[in-house]
């Protein structure tokens, strides 16, 4: 042991307390656009982040493609289409409501994002000629050229801009600032949301933040079934302190979710497993077209959705003869034939006929211009990939012109893990929304990652946009109230109460998250039975009653790493009793089960709800089109928006 | 009763060394140490010396703190060694 001086001052104890109209949480991608939309409505906005928000978030140091962007000039594809080809490649266990807004008001956010101050066009004619650039407007497109509808961006410049027009419109920015409960009318589960409390996690002071509405953007949760101890900022593939509080926080206060269920096996970056993400060699994504070859250097095929095998390189960007498009990108894990773009053929495929591993990506067979982009311009912009990749591998003297690098999974994986190994990745499940984005809690908006069946930048801007016009709107008809002080003094107790222990004989936040991790492994892998869901919630309740009293932190930093763990439990939960909850295996939610041989029977092709009222469970059942007609009620609940937009000015 | 200011820290050797600062270039302004979302660095007891990675292990490899420096080499980002990829001159494949 050593010791150490906190640098920071301690305020345990001490107390402010903070009030505005509308109250942001989580001060990534949605949260900050959620800000401006409502800043922008001449309403006194707080945001509050645990992180900093010029950089905090997944998308905080860069992205390289912007999604659904259906409205922009070039785009053959509609909104309407765009929505309802990503709810068939679920068998419509997608939120139609959040990603037709992406469809419709996506190509909108990344015009206002440059004005700000985001490039999202090849203003410097860098790849002049080449054809993913449409020459007129500059835009560069990726995946489907023909149908034009995802957008190559210089991602890394948009958080800076979005934070600097925060500071203009006036938002007040808590940052270091941890989220650790909601508060709601007479402190009852399921009242309004009237606030929340936090906790700085440099000095540990107490924050009361009283608001008229509130917006939840503090993404999904993480390290549930996925840890190291060694390294547990590689737990997962977003942020080390992105873990799902906003979830339990949500369960906590009577907030319904769905879809949480499901799970799918462990695919990236994850208990300190994979090579890092877009830094290994790979076809998919940033990726997307490289060719691969094998250690001998021959070339393994792209065919079509057919078979055919595409012969030019810019064959891979083209639909299938008779597709009307195809989807390619982070929302898209295995697509239907309707949507299933050009692909390398199957790897193992390719060891069977005799092709030596390992397998590279190769740039230096493709044209300059798919070169360049993905050398250079997809990587350096997408996240984690401007320093750790693009400037140290070059540093380190990697060429794209003359060599190779390496493959270590299938597609985008690079590494393989245990069935039981299990992550919530792709569209996984989150709090329910209606139409105006607001949960079942009246004054408690959700926005980005933390919706449910969410991923995508352009998904979390547009959605955070959305949420915040409309807390807006509810924050002007609906004023303060007052908060329930039982309510301060429980939370107040709850998150100082591990500072109290002796560290001699009490346990960290590392040794709690690897017990969490390993019960959801035992109980809740990747073939789900009844007696063994059970026996994992009656561990977990122990945890809750025997460990969690016996917990320490030596500062507020590892207070705040306990709390979160805390919160992975209560996620953890929320995911054992919708598993509960689903009586048979369904192949769209990744969901399998041993005790039951019936699969999709028409119940179970519902989307479950679950949430807490007076501290017990309650399930729900919704129709998989609970938002009806998506044009039709978009519009009717956006009468105000549709006119100033820039929609149907194109 | 609340800890106070002197901190224990249980010296284990780290799992992985993500940044290292150069003494001769870094200037100890911290703009790496507030920049960085997961909160891993501290600043240097002393004025002016590089800050301290009091968290390693929950580095994510983001490299904004080097995105923020405002003097190049002072400050860089490694990669563990488990996470290092390999490459290799296309050519010494064709002459296998
Ligand atoms: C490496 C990487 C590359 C990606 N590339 C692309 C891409 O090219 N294209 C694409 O479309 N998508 C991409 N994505 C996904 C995209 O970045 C995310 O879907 C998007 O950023 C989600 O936005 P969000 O606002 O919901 O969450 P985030 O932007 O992650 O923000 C959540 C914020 O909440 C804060 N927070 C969490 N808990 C608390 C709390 N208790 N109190 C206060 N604050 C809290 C966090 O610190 C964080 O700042 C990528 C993701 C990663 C990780
Ligand atoms: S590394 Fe750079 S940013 Fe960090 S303290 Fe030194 S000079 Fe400042
Ligand atoms: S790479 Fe990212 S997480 Fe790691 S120290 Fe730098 S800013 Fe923090």
């Amino acid at each position: 042991m050593y010791q150490q001086d906190w640098p920071y001052p301690l305020e345990w104890d001490k107390e402010e307390v903070i009030q505005s109209e509308v109250l942001i949480l989580g001060g990534g991608i949605a949260g900050c656009m959620a800000a401006i939309a409502a800043a922008r409505q001449g309403l006194q906005v707080v945001l509050v982040e645990k992180g900093a928000t010029k950089r905090s978030g997944a998308g905080g140091s860069g992205c390289d493609h912007w999604e659904s962007a259906a409205t922009n000039p070039c785009s053959k594809v509609t909104p309407e289409e765009l929505a309802k080809a990503m709810l068939e490649d679920n068998d419509g266990f997608n939120n139609g409501i959040s990603h037709y807004i992406e469809c419709r008001e996506g190509y909108d956010r990344l015009l206002d994002i440059e004005k700000l101050g985001g490039k999202i066009r090849d203003t410097e004619d860098a790849f002049k000629g080449a054809e993913f650039r449409d020459e007129r407007t500059k835009l560069m497109f990726a995946y489907d050229y023909e149908n034009k509808y995802t957008i190559r961006i210089w991602g890394s410049t948009f958080k800076p801009a979005m934070y600097n027009e925060l500071k203009r419109l006036g938002v007040k920015i808590y940052d270091r600032i941890m989220i650790t409960s909601l508060l709601t009318e007479d402190g009852k589960q399921g009242g309004r949301c009237v606030g929340a409390t936090g906790i700085h996690t440099r000095t540990g002071k107490f924050y009361i933040f009283k608001s008229n509405a509130s917006v939840m953007c503090m993404s999904r949760p993480a390290r549930v079934w996925l840890f190291s101890a060694a390294l547990p900022g590689l737990c997962e593939f977003r942020p080390t302190q992105c873990i799902g509080d906003g979830h339990a926080m949500g369960w906590r206060a009577g907030a319904e979710f769905t879809m949480m269920e499901k799970s799918v096996g462990a695919e990236f970056s994850a208990s300190g497993k994979s090579y890092p993400p877009y830094g290994a060699g790979n076809n998919h994504n940033t990726w997307y077209a490289a060719s691969l070859i094998d250690s001998n250097g021959k070339e393994v095929p792209y065919a079509d959705r057919d078979g055919n095998i595409l012969e030019g390189v810019s064959d891979r960007f083209k639909p299938a003869k008779g597709q009307r498009f195809f989807m390619k990108g982070g929302n898209i894990d295995n697509p239907k034939y309707a949507y299933e773009g050009p692909e390398t053929l199957p790897l193992s495929k390719m060891v069977e006929e005799g092709y030596k591993l390992p397998f590279y990506a190769d740039l230096s067979a493709l044209p300059d211009h798919e070169r360049k982009v993905i050398w250079g311009m997809m990587i350096g912009e997408e996240g984690k990939t401007k320093i750790p990749i693009y400037k140290n591998y070059k540093d380190a003297g990697f060429d794209p012109e003359k060599h190779v690098i390496q493959c270590y999974g299938r597609g985008w994986t690079s590494a393989s893990f245990l069935p039981q190994e299990r992550q919530l990745f792709g569209l996984p499940g989150g709090f329910l929304n209606d139409w105006s984005l607001s949960t079942n809690l009246a004054g408690l908006y959700v926005a980005g990652d933390s919706l449910f069946a969410s991923n995508c930048f352009g998904h979390a801007a547009t959605t955070g946009y959305y949420a915040g016009r409309h807390a807006a709107e509810f924050a002007q008809e609906n004023g303060l109230m007052e908060i329930d002080l039982k309510q301060i003094n429980n939370e107040k107790a709850r998150v100082y109460a591990p500072l109290k222990n002796d560290p001699h004989n009490s346990i960290g936040w590392k040794e709690l998250n690897m017990g969490i991790a390993k019960t959801m492994q035992n109980y809740c892998g990747e073939v789900k039975r009844n007696e063994l869901l059970n026996i994992g919630l009656s561990l977990l309740k122990e945890y809750e009653e025997t460990v969690i009293p016996n917990t320490f932190a030596y500062n507020p930093h590892e207070l705040v790493r306990l709390l979160e763990v805390f919160d992975i439990l209560t996620v953890s939960q929320i995911i054992l009793q919708s598993c509960l909850a689903r009586d048979t295996s369904s192949k769209p939610l990744c969901f399998h089960r041993g005790d039951s041989k019936e699969t999709d029977i028409d119940k179970n092709n519902q989307f479950i709800t679950v949430k807490q009222v007076d501290n017990q469970v309650h399930i729900g059942r919704l129709s998989l089109n609970y938002f009806g007609d998506l044009k039709e009620n978009y519009e009717k609940n956006n009468k105000d928006y549709i006119g100033g937009g820039n929609y149907d000015a194109r | 009763m609340m800890p106070d200011k002197k901190i224990c820290m249980p010296s284990e050797m780290p799992a992985a060394n993500p940044i290292v600062y150069n003494k001769e270039k870094c200037i100890g302004c911290n703009r790496c140490v507030e920049i960085c979302q997961v909160d891993i660095l501290i600043p240097n007891s002393e004025k002016g010396k590089p800050p301290m990675v009091l968290y390693p292990g929950e580095c994510w490899y983001c490299g904004c703190c080097v995105m923020e420096c405002p003097l190049e080499g002072a400050i860089t980002l490694r990669h563990p060694l488990m996470n290092q990829v390999h490459w290799v001159a296309k050519e010494s494949l064709m002459n296998k």
